[in-house]
């Protein structure tokens, strides 16, 4: 293949954008794998001289000298929101995506575009409100009380992903099971149901990932040490004065992580996700 | 890919209840003593106040062995953080077992006025003595309608001075008394390629703590807090005159200020490369902490005799899940052990008057004694002059101010803020 | 379809409708209610006083500072965003050895949280100091002898906001790309290949006839993200908080400080309902066009 100018200029550009999107992984991973003699701001940039996770550990386990507290309750905590919160999230999303693209009836589709529109709010204009209820609920500054703010406000995208999926299964498979006999749930249960798995992959892998990257929602509902979930602990690590600025990269490194892994291995559903969450054309 | 899917989903699930199984602790035996735990919250996470904290965590422990004690530190400065998610929690109907708050105002206005939120604590102050061993000017600021309602730990005095001995003796300085003095030093310092006057406001409150020492050597304690109780208006040419000097003084500053919090530009007192900064005395603690004892004090410009004073406390929320425990903390917070342990590491002194402070260090030794004798004044920037609103206000102004240096723009909006809040 | 069939579906949905009923739209009012009352201490307070919350808020200095940043932000991300996502992905597209792990590389920033990000960003862009010298993307651009790029990122007030976006670009242009990949695979070949044999190069087949068919997908992106550029709070929060003068500051963060900070929550909720306004004069348009296509259905 003739190589010409333009393709080396591609190249080039191609891998000067990598480099921008690589430093802040680079530095991520670097700094985390530092010996303490090592790490210094000045030597942000060089290469760890030998690979070393005191400052991983730190960032897990906190320390009780120093006073303050690691992440590892905090991941566990994260955990315990995100993996109930995704199930079920997915769990509504397709039975309300079945409803809205199988079962038209008068007024389905003001009711998906007034759910739709839940999914784009700023969700400080829901903030005070939600803590007087989740108050009145007494389910404020607990995991589940999260939980059900993330199942709740992640209605609509889930919603949105079912629906836009089941529209591409063809309206006749319903109504040739209908002409056999089957209801509303056999339908479901025999015909779409078995169907969902790239819709599901879809909904619980955006689910997942944004739940656990959530920080606004944690910081209002959970700031109590014993809920908080791990962006919200992060943020606090970050802000102590004392740890030094290499055991707050690590924890960092170690909130990344679970997504980045889903990312990883399950990044063709990921990608699917995000087209659903574009709503394209 | 069906199977891979549901192979995963069984795999979180699985997840799920493990990180629920090791979150459930297992009691050995049955506890004697008082057991259960203990949420307390502030925002004790910078060096010298982490060990304060540790000091009286290590004396709760040793006298309530089976109780868990949740250290809910906040980190960001001044509070700024812990205050509003405790705000958020109290709202929410989930408070911690006991909180830190400023005594003054902030407590007052905040918590107690309201009604419903923070419960009086006369009877603990009667059967632990405090009424004895606190002196009045603390046992006011933290009363209300003729009840107590929280436990002051310490005393900070805010208008602190701090310079670096080495760079004053090398080139012949003496510590400022007022600002004709103190610009005479700038301006030397300054020849030599020495940062005058070093601040980190990256956390918004810094200028106004700095500016609150400036206003005090312009008006003196009486009329510093007339400001906030009205009596003397914002308008006063005297205000005017404090902008101007902050202003001047804005032009000595350490060109990063925004990027530093304010244990960041002490660095530069540390490498000594900067030489004098306005802060609180918890800044004692903190260079104790950092092993640096190179530092000299002296009373910010003007303030000679004045007592810029803030206190740390403890309050007890209504709807406390571990009562008994919670009162047991506020008790080692006022007992004698509790207060000197504490405020040796911190580098403050004891809101107590008869701790015994013959083992601390000079700073703090000087610190007492000023504090018997020098008038007192409440510091607006850490809760003890004004409400919590008119303090935000006032800090946002600052904020702004120590950027775009607008006298004109700043003393409006100080008066404007000061027509609202006086309502 | 019977009556009673079409019962049992309204029921499976009622659940979700009723919820996001009362926590969206229940809430919004609730909001709405507050911003105009006198809500300012910690107990509530519900006496009315009609607009004076939004006057004085649109006096406030801090909040046109706000307005500005999030002008100023929401164009460089978006027209950055979109410029970057259509350029890598035209590249992309030319048959480059290594696509996927380049198309991966640059999606990668999506799975990371804002937290996360910003404080990594808030090192890398800490311009560093005199005693530490330059540290972050100082350093690096010193060690490349770029040195007069050096600047104070989000601690110059001039800069501030700029930092901040060029985080969120990192994070989102990958997402704009996989947006512009998926719209240009979705060009039918024949045309492709019909402006080929007629004579057309790359680049005119490019402009006539594949662009034309971005546009929806340009639309689609402008609106995700302005969307997202209007309520950004955690980048923010995590790797500069309001910045010197506020020049970092945003009304989502604004709104968080004077709400749960100062106890202002009347002015807090009327910050909430701005911007609500402003996403909504984004979202509502598309909202209603997506409705009535759906209609035709």
């Amino acid at each position: 293949m003739k190589i010409s100018i333009t393709r080396i200029l591609i190249y080039l550009i191609l891998v000067l954008f990598a480099i921008f999107y690589i430093i802040p992984v680079y530095i991520m991973v670097v700094t985390g794998m530092k010996s303490f003699s090592e790490v210094g701001l000045s030597t942000m940039w060089n290469l760890p001289r030998s690979l070393n996770f005191e400052s991983f550990r730190l960032a897990w386990l906190g320390s009780a000298k120093e006073g303050f507290r690691g992440l590892s309750g905090s991941f566990l905590n994260s955990l315990q929101i995100v993996i109930p919160a995704t199930i079920i999230s997915a769990i509504l999303g397709s039975l309300n995506g079945y409803v809205l693209s199988k079962w038209r009836f008068y007024g389905s589709n003001l009711i998906f575009t007034i759910i739709l529109f839940g999914m784009f709010i700023p969700y400080q204009s829901i903030l005070v409100p939600l803590v007087l209820t989740l108050e009145k609920l007494h389910a404020y500054g607990t995991i589940p009380g999260l939980i059900l703010v993330h199942v709740i406000y992640g209605i609509p995208i889930s919603t949105l992903i079912f629906r836009n999926y089941y529209l591409t299964v063809p309206i006749e498979m319903v109504q040739a099971s209908e002409v056999d006999g089957a209801n509303f749930l056999g339908i479901y249960r025999w015909i779409i149901f078995p169907l969902s798995t790239p819709g599901f992959a879809v909904a619980m892998i955006w689910q997942f990932t944004s739940i656990w990257n959530d920080f606004l929602f944690g910081l209002i509902v959970t700031p109590n040490p014993a809920s908080q979930p791990i962006t919200v602990a992060l943020n606090n690590l970050a802000g102590s004065y004392i740890v030094q600025w290499n055991v707050q990269i690590a924890g960092a490194l170690l909130t990344a992580l679970p997504p980045i892994l889903v990312y990883i291995f399950l990044g063709k559903f990921f990608l699917g996700g995000l087209m659903q969450g574009s709503l394209k054309g | 890919m069906n199977r891979m899917f549901k192979t995963i989903v069984v795999l979180l699930v699985v997840m799920l209840f493990a990180s629920v199984l090791s979150g459930c602790k297992k009691t050995a035996e049955k506890p004697t003593g008082p057991s259960g735990k203990v949420e307390v919250s502030s925002w004790w996470t910078a060096g010298g106040e982490a060990e304060g904290l540790n000091a009286l965590i290590k004396i709760y422990e040793s006298k309530y062995p089976d109780v868990e004690f949740i250290n809910a530190t906040v980190a960001g400065g001044a509070g700024t953080n812990a205050k509003a998610v405790f705000k958020t929690r109290m709202l929410g109907g989930d408070p911690p077992d006991a909180f830190q708050v400023h005594a003054g105002h902030e407590l007052i206005d905040t918590w107690v006025v309201p009604g419903g939120y923070v419960q009086p604590l006369t009877d603990l102050y009667k059967s632990e003595g405090w009424t004895n061993s606190m002196p009045k000017g603390v046992l006011d600021i933290v009363s209300y309608k003729g009840d107590y309602w929280s436990v002051p730990v310490n005393i900070h005095r805010s208008n602190v001075l701090w310079y670096n001995k080495t760079v004053f003796t090398k080139y012949g300085i003496t510590p400022p008394s007022n600002f004709d003095q103190f610009f005479d030093v700038c301006d030397k310092l300054k020849a030599k390629g020495i940062i005058p006057f070093v601040m980190g406001t990256k956390e918004g409150w810094e200028a106004g703590h700095v500016f609150e020492s400036v206003l005090l050597g312009k008006l003196g304690a009486n009329d510093y807090d007339g400001l906030w109780t009205g009596e003397v208006k914002w308008s006063d040419p005297r205000v005017t005159d404090a902008l101007e000097t902050f202003v001047k003084i804005a032009s000595y500053l350490n060109t990063d200020h925004s990027a530093l919090t304010w244990d960041e530009a002490g660095q530069y007192l540390l490498k000594d490369k900067g030489a004098m900064m306005i802060m609180g005395d918890w800044t004692n603690g903190w260079f104790m902490s950092v092993g640096f004892e190179d530092y000299g004090w002296a009373p910010s410009p003007n303030t000679e005799g004045i007592f810029l004073t803030l206190s740390d406390s403890f309050a007890l929320p209504i709807g406390c899940k571990d009562q008994e425990n919670a009162v047991n903390w506020l008790k080692v917070l006022g007992s004698k052990e509790g207060q000197h342990d504490f405020n040796k590491a911190k580098g403050s002194i004891p809101a107590r008057t008869d701790v015994d402070i013959s083992d601390y260090n000079d700073y703090l030794k000087s610190a007492a004694k000023d504090w018997q004798k020098d008038a007192i004044a409440p510091s607006v920037v850490h809760g003890a002059a004004a409400s919590e609103g008119w303090a935000t206000e006032y800090k946002d102004i600052m904020n702004l101010f120590v950027s775009k240096l607008d006298v004109s723009y700043a003393q409006k909006a100080l008066i404007t803020a000061a027509e609202k809040y006086l309502k | 379809m019977k009556p009673t069939k079409r019962i049992i579906p309204i029921l499976f949905i009622m659940p979700s409708v009723i919820a996001v009923g009362v926590f969206v739209y229940g809430f919004i009012s609730w909001t709405g209610f507050i911003s105009f009352t006198k809500w300012d201490d910690v107990l509530p307070n519900y006496t009315l006083v009609g607009f004076e919350n939004y006057r004085e808020l649109f006096a406030n200095m801090r909040f046109q500072i706000d307005l500005r940043n999030t002008l100023i932000f929401t164009v460089i991300f978006i027209i950055s965003c979109l410029a970057i996502g259509l350029l890598l992905a035209i590249f992309l597209d030319q048959n480059i050895k290594g696509k996927g792990i380049f198309q991966n590389l640059f999606l990668l920033p999506m799975a990371i949280s804002f937290v996360v990000s910003g404080v990594v960003w808030h090192w890398l862009f800490n311009p560093g100091s005199i005693q530490l010298g330059n540290i972050g993307i100082n350093q690096l651009l010193e060690k490349l002898g770029l040195n007069f790029l050096t600047c104070g990122w989000y601690t110059d007030p001039k800069i501030g906001i700029i930092a901040v976006a060029i985080a969120a670009i990192w994070q989102f242009s990958g997402y704009t790309m996989a947006l512009y990949l998926a719209g240009i695979r979705g060009v039918p070949v024949e045309l492709q290949e019909a402006s080929a044999i007629d004579g057309a190069n790359k680049w005119q087949t490019f402009r006539y006839i594949i662009f034309p068919f971005l546009r929806p997908v340009t639309f689609g992106a402008i609106i995700l993200l302005g969307h997202i550029s209007l309520k950004i709070f955690d980048l923010v929060m995590a790797m500069t908080g309001t910045g010197p003068a506020f020049s970092s500051d945003v009304p989502a963060l604004f709104m968080y400080d004077t709400t749960f900070r100062g106890n202002h929550f009347a002015q807090g909720a009327s910050i909430a309902i701005i911007l609500l306004l402003l996403v909504s004069l984004l979202i509502i348009p598309y909202l209603i066009s997506t409705f009535r296509k759906e209609a035709w259905r």
